[in-house]
């Protein structure tokens, strides 16, 4: 049985359904429906759900919730993204889990309000000083739309950082058709209470990740956006800073693979791999199917885990291949990405930034 | 929510840490001052959150033994929000510069409107410390600081007033020198309310020599500014996370959003995706009725995807609706060359001009009469509003002339459009079918 519906709808269910409790988020389009929806559904799971004064405000209370117990989750778009800036890199130092949805319009700025767009893909990369890594999925498709926010609330848990789900305008508010019973159901880890003896943080084995602490328990807790030492209390002893900065480095990239999500659609002898992520997969994997069904040979690649690069998957995809053909709703920014390990291979690129998506017949004109 | 509590309150709630400031600064004497106030308030330090802001005044939180956070400069009070929100049992205690109140005003200003329950505390030395002596909001006018060579020209902010003025539940100005400060401190952690006290101190690094300061001209500037100090407002609102729990009350424990699968019972001949576009009007009720085309082609086996488009201004100018019905999985939602287009509305015509181009002869146009006269190379059939009700009104029309299309269409039975309309359970639903019968009359 199907059923008729969106991504943002999809979004809300996915993150109900992996225990959020707390939501704070300013109205933007194309994110506001999460919003809307999210204040009429927490109330029922004895949640808060609030519209902040702004992105700073809102991002700032999940931050404050979750380390009172919640499970968070806060929504926006590239404008509002810009404004949660400071507030990642206060996630990523302090070790908060949190669940960031970006549903991305067309920049810059203000840009093309109700258009789709790609453009900040780079951009919850780095978009807060110093460079640290962050965890970031993409669905491309409303089903997955639901799964990866479940996903997204597991690693969020898991690693204790800011995980970001990338989507879009196109994505979350159009609507469409989805077979009920083949929505993947990944398991979300519950939040297991750090004793009270220990301190909040530990950055020993650099990679590993302990609980979170929580206010309000047995014992007191500490957590600070300063540099720090194990108990949270601010340091600027070299070796203790450098013991903190390669946990928060160590502890993503380290295990890479337990993030590292795919689709992975390889056909013997093509020769072009499509490479794409986000509603421009959805694209692709029609021009697969039309190119295939001509009789030719293509294989196609979906990203689903953007950041880290998902580098195993894609090295593998592109062992047998000559050319590959990155789709992007912007001007290239992934495919810097897999330019850097194409080992030879030529990388081209399709684009599009005037608002509207890249067609399945673009992809087909493209294999060679 | 929240788990039972032993109180293990303490003799003091200072850790052995000296503080860090520079002699004589005002911090030391408040924070003193806040170390009593706990011990008056005889209360759990697993209980106590100390939000720190950026500044001098923001290391405080690392000489308590309470639970801490310390975030970034002037956002203390949104993470203490949250706190409080999740947590409403915990007294929450917000240490901000006058440096916070300026960068932070926006939280400020909407936390006293919300009457959350916390307490903050202003550690107000005219300047910012940390960074050097630069002004801030609550420097004087005239006031000599690192940024500020030939006197200050801006007004100082009346944090006091403008928290008063909108909600804030307690109200205090003094100084780091009052004999109160403690018992003010503890009246305002009890109060449930959103309580701000403002305490004046000095920065005897920056502002004490930059204007000859000391504690005889913080009355100088007190007076000068026409400003008052003590207990100035005490009001009764209700705080925000309790009444944010109260008014949701009634909807704990109701049921979640679950997928509201529809079973296919019609069939549709389509072997192929088929792609529809309707141009019409705001107002025109396109979405909801090219909707209720989604659902019957679920009812009738096939997958449907929709694409509305609309101006921001939602009640003016076009509304458009891209729909595709498709005997497989829909992964492009687009709309490059409709198989079929219906024209309801000039403002709906003008946003579909390059559709129309790419249309070919063996593609449909329905289009009210007064917006046949399109270019197009597809073939144009005019619908016939003759049969509309005239009961049913303007709102019928898209619905009636979807109808309309799908008769000569054939794409779905139009008893699942018939179907998707029972299925509203609206006040809409009689209308609706209506409109479909007449169409196919
Ligand atoms: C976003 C941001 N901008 C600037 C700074 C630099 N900064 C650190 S402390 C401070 C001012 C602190 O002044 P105040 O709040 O009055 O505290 P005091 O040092 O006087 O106690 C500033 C601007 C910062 N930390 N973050
Ligand atoms: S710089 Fe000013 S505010 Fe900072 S510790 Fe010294 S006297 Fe206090
Ligand atoms: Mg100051």
């Amino acid at each position: 049985m199907r059923e008729f519906t969106d991504g943002s709808s999809a979004i809300v269910r996915g993150a109900l359904d992996a225990g959020c409790t707390f939501f704070a988020g300013y109205p933007i389009t194309p994110a506001s429906p999460i919003l809307m929806q999210m204040m009429s559904e927490l109330p029922k799971v004895d949640g808060v759900a609030v519209q902040g004064e702004d992105e700073i405000a809102s991002i700032g209370m999940c931050i404050g919730a979750t380390l009172a117990g919640a499970r968070a989750m806060t929504a926006t778009s590239g404008p509002g993204l810009s404004l949660y800036s400071e507030n990642i890199g206060l996630a990523i130092i302090g070790e908060v889990p949190l669940v960031i949805v970006d549903v991305q319009r067309l920049g810059p700025a203000t840009g093309g309000a109700t258009t789709v767009g790609q453009g900040d893909v780079q951009f919850a990369r780095w978009g807060t000083a110093g460079g640290y890594p962050i965890i970031a999925l993409a669905p491309s498709s409303v089903s997955e739309c639901y799964s990866l926010t479940r996903r997204a609330f597991d690693l969020a848990e898991r690693f204790r950082c800011p995980v970001f789900l990338l989507t879009d305008k196109e994505l979350n508010m159009t609507t469409n058709t989805v077979e009920v019973d083949e929505y993947d159901k990944p398991a979300v880890r519950a939040r297991t209470a750090l004793p009270s003896s220990e301190p909040p943080y530990r950055y020993l084995p650099a990679a590993d990740v302990p609980s979170l602490a929580q206010y309000g328990g047995p014992g007191v807790v500490r957590f600070t956006g300063s540099t720090h030492d194990e108990r949270g209390l601010i340091t600027k002893t070299p070796a203790k800073v450098a013991q903190l900065n390669e946990h928060l480095r160590a502890k993503i990239e380290d295990n890479a693979a337990e993030i590292e999500l795919v689709v992975k659609d390889l056909q013997a002898g093509a020769s072009t791999l499509f490479v794409s992520y986000g509603v421009t997969a959805g694209a692709m994997r029609e021009a697969v199917t039309r190119i295939r069904a001509a009789g030719k040979a293509v294989s196609a690649l979906t990203l689903q885990s953007l950041w880290p690069v998902p580098e195993a998957a894609i090295g593998e995809a592109l062992a047998s291949v000559r050319r590959v053909v990155v789709a992007e709703l912007n001007h290239g920014q992934y495919r810097r990405e897999i330019e850097r390990l194409a080992r030879g291979a030529e990388v081209v690129g399709l684009h599009r930034v005037d608002g509207e998506l890249i067609a399945p017949e673009a992809f087909m004109e493209s294999v060679r | 929510m929240n788990p039972p509590t032993t109180v293990t309150a303490l003799s003091t709630y200072r850790n052995q840490t000296p503080y860090p400031f520079c002699p004589g600064c005002g911090h030391h004497a408040i924070l003193d001052r806040l170390n009593e106030a706990l011990n008056d308030l005889h209360i759990d330090p697993n209980k106590v959150v100390l939000v720190s802001d950026i500044g001098c005044s923001g290391l405080s939180d690392q000489y308590f033994v309470t639970s801490a956070f310390h975030g970034l400069h002037g956002r203390s009070i949104t993470y203490a929000t949250g706190i409080k929100l999740q947590r409403p049992d915990l007294k929450v205690i917000v240490v901000m510069g006058d440096g916070g109140t300026g960068i932070g005003g926006a939280h400020l200003l909407n936390a006293a409107r919300r009457n959350i329950g916390l307490t903050v505390l202003v550690f107000n030395n005219f300047n910012f410390g940390m960074t050097g002596g630069q002004h801030s909001t609550t420097t004087p006018s005239g006031a000599f600081t690192s940024t500020t060579p030939g006197g200050n020209l801006e007004r100082p902010l009346d944090v006091c007033a403008t928290v008063a003025a909108n909600g804030a539940g307690y109200v205090w100005r003094g100084t780091s020198f009052d004999k109160d400060l403690s018992a003010r401190i503890a009246e305002a952690v009890r109060s449930d309310s959103f309580a701000l006290l403002d305490i004046w101190e000095l920065c005897t690094a920056y502002f004490v020599p930059n204007n000859q300061a000391s504690k005889k001209t913080l009355t100088t500037i007190l007076d000068g500014l026409g400003l008052k100090a003590g207990l100035l407002h005490r009001a009764e609102y209700p705080e925000y996370a309790a009444a944010y729990r109260k008014a949701t009350l009634p909807q704990r424990g109701l049921s979640l959003p679950a997928p509201r699968p529809i079973s296919p019972v019609f069939e549709s001949p389509l072997t192929r995706p088929f792609r529809l576009v309707v141009a019409g009007a705001a107002g025109g009720k396109v979405k909801s009725a090219a909707r209720l085309l989604g659902e019957a082609a679920l009812l009738s086996g096939l997958w449907a995807a929709q694409r509305d488009d609309y101006p921001i201004t939602v009640m003016t100018g076009h509304s458009i609706a891209e729909i595709v019905l498709s005997p497989r999985e829909i992964d492009y939602t687009a709309i490059d060359r409709p198989d079929a287009m219906i024209l309801l509305s000039r403002e709906g015509v003008a946003k579909v001009g390059a559709q129309l181009a790419a249309m070919r002869p063996e593609d449909r146009v329905f289009a009210l009469p007064e917006v046949a006269d399109v270019r197009t190379s597809a073939a144009v059939s005019v619908i016939d509003l003759a049969r509309l009700p005239g009961s049913l009104g303007k709102g019928s029309t898209a619905l009636y002339s979807i109808a309309w299309a799908l008769k000569e269409l054939g794409v779905l039975p139009i008893e699942a459009l018939l179907a998707a309309t029972a299925r509203q359970g609206s006040q809409y639903a009689e209308k609706n079918a209506e409109a479909i019968r007449a169409a196919n009359a």
